[in-house]
């Protein structure tokens, strides 16, 4: 059912052309300043964003129950990025990822940290529990343009995806994935925007990419 | 005064606010995400940021005024008022709001008072400037001219 080694280059083509999808990010954070901050720099980088002011109430949206239930209806189809501060009163940021880590549907979906203090054992505790990044606030639209990148990308014909993640190359996973069909995940080394030309090769070819 | 002239004045006076150290690049960004689908962005936050403060600085001095102060609550408004100034970029009060967290730390009553003080002045006095600056951004919009916003780059 495996469409090929990634298929022609003009169904890639095709498929980057028609990435018109809006990747819905939740933004939690309990400042409201920093709240109307990111998710002004989300809406800028063609994001839909929803915010939630702390832990519980993210969990909530997430249809995720404190303790971890999954609810029926939910938002999960809906949210293809989490990012939250570190330091929020009641559930911190890295306890909100646990919980998001914990769940069985939701802990594919990249969660990154921001927070105002560069500690790192901080930064350390956040990676090994999941976090695809830790970011400095104040965010500037550049740090947000790297977010853009841990999105997937929607190979609709196919049912690839691609995503890129801060941190150590792991290796190729196969298997089914919501919401894909099916689904590819490849990990490289952080970077900026592959361009079109290197997708297809990637995709063919995912154990070279890792090494760059 | 036209347009011209008015933007002149507004690139003077964001440049010394700068460099007297009211403001900081991050208020740069809170400009450049200025566009025509969000044209009060500014404005927005700026007020945001000046109902919070005074609210957190309420807070303060009510905390403060305790017979047993209460050092955890103290940090946590502390926290969240330099997290918002250093989110806009007012430098002064973001660096007067760190002193204030060491005291607190230290569990140092007097010292945390006499930080609310340096808080509360910087704080009023950025306030102050922020509202000079918008009003000149208002006066120029009205008058049918764009913020020069890239002359700030020094």
């Amino acid at each position: 059912m495996e469409g090929g080694n990634g298929g022609s280059c003009s169904s890639m083509e095709k498929v980057m052309g028609n990435y018109g999808d809006q990747p819905h990010v939740l933004a939690v954070d309990d400042n409201l300043i920093d709240r109307k901050l990111v998710e002004k720099l989300l809406k800028n980088s063609s994001c839909k964003v929803t915010t939630a002011e702390n832990g519980l109430k993210a969990l909530e949206y997430l249809g995720l129950g404190v303790d971890g239930r999954n609810k029926l209806d939910t938002n999960v189809s809906k949210v293809n990025l989490i990012i939250t501060d570190y330091c929020m009163p009641g559930m911190t940021g890295y306890e909100l990822l646990k919980k998001i880590k914990e769940s069985s549907i939701m802990k594919e979906v990249p969660v990154v940290i921001m927070s105002y203090e560069n500690i790192p054992t901080r930064i350390t505790k956040c990676l090994e529990e999941g976090a695809q990044m830790f970011m400095l606030k104040p965010l500037k639209q550049s740090d947000v343009k790297k977010l853009r990148a841990f999105v997937g990308f929607k190979l609709s014909t196919q049912g690839y995806r691609i995503q890129k993640f801060c941190g150590k190359p792991t290796d190729c996973k196969v298997g089914l994935q919501w919401p894909y069909v099916l689904c590819r995940t490849i990990t490289f080394h952080m970077r900026d925007t592959l361009a079109q030309h290197e997708l297809q090769p990637a995709i063919a070819n995912p154990t070279k990419a890792l090494c760059r | 005064m036209d347009v011209g002239q008015m933007q002149r004045t507004w690139v003077e006076y964001t440049k010394s606010l700068f460099r007297e150290g009211f403001l900081d690049a991050q208020f740069t960004q809170l400009q450049l995400l200025q566009d025509e689908s969000n044209p009060d962005f500014v404005v927005e936050v700026v007020s945001l940021f000046f109902e919070d403060s005074e609210r957190l600085l309420n807070d303060l001095a009510r905390a403060l005024d305790q017979q047993i102060v209460d050092f955890k609550r103290v940090d946590a408004h502390v926290h969240q008022l330099k997290g918002s100034s250093s989110s806009i970029g007012a430098q002064r009060v973001k660096n007067a709001c760190i002193a204030f967290r060491n005291f607190c730390e230290e569990q140092n009553s007097e010292a945390c008072l006499k930080c609310l003080h340096q808080v509360q002045q910087e704080y009023y006095l950025v306030k102050n400037k922020l509202e000079t600056l918008i009003r000149l951004e208002q006066q120029i919009v009205a008058a049918g001219g764009s913020i020069p916003i890239e002359e700030l780059s020094f």
